[in-house]
């Protein structure tokens, strides 16, 4: 009938679409780049931890004022949350069987990870630009 | 779900957990998804933090008093060893992308390391906030 196709899929297959859904590249680059990025935002992260868990809240204030503490931070943030959304969507696509169930997860761990990274960044740009009350 | 998925015979299963005998892969994949799990709880914690610092004085002294309470220090610790243990996984993960160290050998002796740095790491952490006072 047609020529071999390129592909290994069966015809059977391909009429069942139960392939890939084509999202799997992009999740699993996002992935790799935000763990990436956090491999130095990390070692940082602990040891701004270390410096702000020995002062007080004036310290905590002044330290957060300073630029570079408060873009590091904002981006440990973000580039964290991206990161925990994807983990955290293969873990309940891996555990959660039913339909809505897990959809109701999936969007609730999306929600959670967009709120905390906006709340996260409004603190941070909140104290970096008017400081103590 | 669907109509092309009637009279499909079943898909096979992956082999369940109990019938692999441990090595250490295994429980570096473990670990590290579990880590992924408790850091998801800390980076709330953090944002909560940063939170409690725009709020002002008060609210920042009763959280960084929770911090400090013994089972926000436990918490803590935790999560330095979650944090350090995903560094040396994302690590390890992107060596194996390149395709190099697959072999049971390798494959073993950097997982074990990945434990080791952050167990070490994160004592070291430690210390060094016992020693700056931080802990007090």
């Amino acid at each position: 009938m047609t020529a071999p196709s390129q592909s290994f899929r069966t015809p059977m297959s391909r009429a069942r679409g139960l392939g890939s859904a084509k999202h799997g590249v992009g999740h699993f680059i996002a992935d790799r780049v935000s763990g990436l990025a956090l491999i130095p935002l990390s070692i940082w992260a602990a040891f701004a931890g270390l410096k702000v868990a020995a002062g007080g809240y004036d310290m905590a204030i002044e330290w957060l004022s300073s630029p570079l503490n408060a873009v590091l931070l904002g981006l440990f943030m973000v580039a964290g949350f991206i990161h925990l959304r994807l983990a955290i969507q293969v873990v309940v696509e891996d555990y959660v069987e039913g339909f809505v169930s897990k959809s109701a997860l999936l969007i609730l761990n999306y929600f959670v990870c967009v709120l905390g990274a906006a709340l996260g960044v409004f603190a941070i740009l909140k104290v970096a630009l008017l400081g103590a009350f | 779900m669907t109509e092309a998925s009637s009279g499909v015979r079943e898909r096979p299963l992956s082999p369940h957990l109990q019938v692999w005998r441990w090595h250490v892969t295994m429980l570096g994949s473990i670990l590290h998804r579990a880590c992924l799990v408790g850091l998801y709880v800390g980076a709330l914690i953090l944002v909560g933090w940063a939170v409690a610092l725009a709020s002002g004085h008060d609210a920042y002294l009763a959280y960084s008093g929770i911090l400090a309470s013994p089972i926000g220090k436990l918490v803590l610790f935790g999560l330095t060893f979650a944090l350090f243990f995903t560094v040396a996984s994302n690590v390890r993960h992107l060596m194996w992308d390149t395709g190099r160290g697959f072999t049971p050998k390798i494959a073993d002796m950097i997982t074990i390391a990945g434990i080791a740095f952050a167990l070490v790491a994160t004592i070291v952490v430690w210390v060094i906030a016992g020693q700056t006072g931080a802990l007090s």
